[in-house]
């Protein structure tokens, strides 16, 4: 014992960090703030070093060419000994950074602690989290299977979109004509130094501040934040109400991290890693590309875009949403903190949440798709064919060939990008089929150059069918008398 | 008193140098720097090259099949990413249309459906008829076209870059004035 001191003395003597550690663990935090809402940004401190740890021992064996990336990967999940294990963790890891950071941000925004004095804290905060989705987005590209390589020429296609600069700027992206080896060892570049650096830097500036500046007190209504009284207010709270960080708040913290921790440990064991998925052949086009959890709700909202505004919306709203959140703290620096005062935020974190949540839903099960292998084998159900006449059975075979399943569902099976075709009968008249098949429109093709007059009369015939029983087809309320002639004037 | 303050002045003006001096090496250093970053970057079309897709009898009349060539600038540790595949389309015998297999709304690889005479995208559900001018879907145009030539009973494509919304593969009008 008497040892170690002498060890730590020495040490001390030329260090001389007892000091500066003592002060920061220490230091007074109001009371209140020792709650189960301050743990987030600890803990995305916790899985950011959790994702440098696996990432570098993950680096150890990983391959950055495009040659020999997705080889190594198969090596880490199937050969050494917990590379799978590794690799799942670092994946979920990420997933759960991002939710986590999202939360602490959400939290952050709602507990007013971006108001004065914490301006800048907060706009580091913004910048981390930008980084943690460009983190998330690179990794994906690391995984280099046919995901990250249909993402990467979505990623193309959107800068592609910049006037004037997105052809030179495709080519920066890429680090060439098309996406290959030199877009590997560029992403791999930006994924394990650059960002990452950068991220350090702020990650530790921005935890400078907090302990600097003090944690957010813990907002009550009626306690409006001044620039000229704040800061006297808050060193009152912690001297009459402040317990010292250690021990006081930073249990919490350290139980939520390892909850964390443990979290991503049994969905890393249970889950397994991700992929990676096909082999990234552009030349093997039997791919349904998708991007990871995250980027899912703009993979929904690039389908659900009208055309015109596709160009403005990608390229025009991140840049004001990103400037909107800089610009946050200096138009709304003082006033109320408590959402109890704040329904616009508490209103925007709600429509934010189930917007993200619609979005996501919509991007998991992509109703907008074609069932790509939807006409090989399933059949039109028994139902519609007993009791058909020969020419409807001859446009069931129509409709079979023609993979009208790609986009219609029929008794449950089939894409949803159209409308379901059960009942289709009582939507459309005969007339309004034809037109319908022939010259498409509302998002559908025109199927007249495809199909004979014969197939189309087979097709509407089958089509008529659709109606449930004992509710009759559609018709032109006018019909009636165009066959019996009965309003011809002639007559 | 004074003499304090001109060496104070002295040592800051020749802190004013290193200062000065260390900005400019760094500035020439960083100028061949600025050019690696933007090595990748050519003017339009300068990828581009003849790339041979082998003996036109493999494509019959009126039908439409994927053909698959290396990149022209791939690199050896490019591996399979250094290939790249096309939809070729023969109209008449010496007539060809010849789509890139990139969907014209966000790059992703768009199949041929024979029976219904329709490509499809899986991504976002663009279709394109069979001569490539966008049927339905979030598409802004058609499918890219690359140009093409006939030479020796070959067919040549000119290509080399991923096409997209600003770098096409090739302008429309110039495959219709190319035959070959």
């Amino acid at each position: 014992m008497h040892r170690l001191k002498q060890v730590y003395d020495w040490l001390e003597f030329r260090l001389k960090l007892e000091g500066p550690i003592k002060d920061t663990v220490l230091h007074p935090v109001p009371r209140n703030t020792a709650s189960w809402w301050y743990v987030f940004g600890s803990a995305s401190f916790v899985l950011l070093l959790l994702q440098i740890v696996t990432g570098i021992l993950l680096a150890i064996v990983y391959v950055p060419s495009a040659g020999e990336a997705w080889n190594s990967l198969q090596v880490l999940n199937q050969q050494l000994p917990l590379g799978w294990f590794l690799r799942a963790m670092h994946g979920w890891g990420s997933n759960f950074m991002v939710a986590v950071v999202l939360i602490h941000m959400a939290q952050v925004f709602l507990f007013g602690a971006y108001k004065f004095p914490r301006e800048l804290t907060w706009i580091l905060g913004v910048f981390l989290l930008l980084m943690t989705l460009g983190m998330a987005f690179t990794g994906q590209v690391m995984r280099f299977d046919q995901d990250a390589y249909w993402g990467l020429g979505i990623g193309a296609s959107i800068v592609s979109r910049v006037p004037f600069i997105g052809g030179p700027l495709v080519e920066l992206l890429l680090g060439g004509p098309i996406i290959a080896g030199p877009t590997l060892t560029r992403f791999f570049a930006l994924h394990v130094f650059v960002i990452p650096g950068m991220m350090l830097t702020f990650a530790a500036l921005h935890i400078w501040m907090v302990v600097g500046l003090g944690i957010n007190d813990w907002p009550m209504p009626g306690r409006v934040v001044r620039r000229s009284t704040y800061i006297q207010e808050y060193h009152e709270l912690t001297q009459k109400d402040g317990i010292p960080f250690v021990p006081g708040a930073v249990w919490k913290d350290m139980i939520f991290s390892a909850a964390i921790l443990f979290a991503v440990a049994l969905c890393a064991v249970f889950l397994g890693p991700f992929g990676p998925t096909g082999f990234p052949d552009p030349t093997i086009i039997q791919t349904v590309p998708k991007p990871d959890f995250f980027f899912l709700w703009l993979y929904t909202i690039l389908s659900f875009l009208p055309e015109n505004l596709e160009t403005p919306f990608i390229l025009i709203a991140p840049v004001v949403g990103i400037l909107f959140l800089l610009a946050l703290p200096f138009f709304a620096g003082e006033g109320e903190k408590s959402w109890h005062r704040r329904p616009i935020a508490v209103l925007s974190i709600t429509l934010l949440a189930v917007g993200f949540a619609v979005c996501q839903h919509l991007g998991t099960y992509t109703p907008w798709s074609p069932e790509m292998q939807a006409w090989s084998g399933d059949t039109v159900p028994i139902k519609y064919v007993h009791g058909a006449t020969p020419l409807g059975r001859q446009g069931q075979i129509v409709f079979q060939a023609k993979q009208c399943r790609n986009c219609h569902m029929l008794g449950g099976v089939g894409g949803q990008r159209g409308p379901e075709l059960d009942g289709v009968a009582t939507r459309l008249t005969y007339d309004q089929l034809v037109r319908q098949v022939l010259q498409g429109g509302g998002n559908m093709p025109a199927y007249g150059k495809n199909l004979s007059p014969a197939e189309v009369t087979a097709l509407v015939s089958f089509l008529e069918t659709l109606h449930p029983d004992g509710q009759l087809p559609a018709q032109n309320a006018a019909q009636r008398y165009i066959d019996t002639g009965e309003l011809d004037p002639k007559k | 008193m004074s003499d304090e303050k001109a060496a104070v002045t002295r040592r800051w003006v020749l802190v004013s140098i290193g200062a000065f001096l260390n900005g400019a090496v760094a500035l020439l250093v960083a100028i061949p720097v600025v050019g690696y970053l933007l090595g990748p970057i050519r003017k339009n079309g300068g990828y581009n090259s003849w790339i041979d897709l082998g003996d036109v009898s493999q494509f019959a009349l009126g039908e439409t099949r994927l053909a698959s060539f290396v990149s022209p600038g791939a690199m050896p540790w490019d591996g399979a990413t250094g290939k790249a595949a096309c939809w070729v389309r023969r109209t008449q015998e010496q007539k060809f249309q010849v789509f890139a297999i990139n969907c014209a709304h966000l790059g992703c690889p768009v199949r041929w459906f024979p029976q219904s005479e329709l490509f499809m995208c899986p991504c976002h559900g663009g279709v394109y008829y069979a001569d490539g001018s966008r049927a339905a879907g979030p598409p802004p145009r058609g499918l890219f076209e690359y140009a093409y030539k006939v030479q020796n009973g070959k067919l040549l494509i000119d290509g080399g870059q991923m096409p997209t919304l600003a770098n096409s593969a090739s302008v429309r009008k110039e495959s219709s004035a190319c035959t070959g």
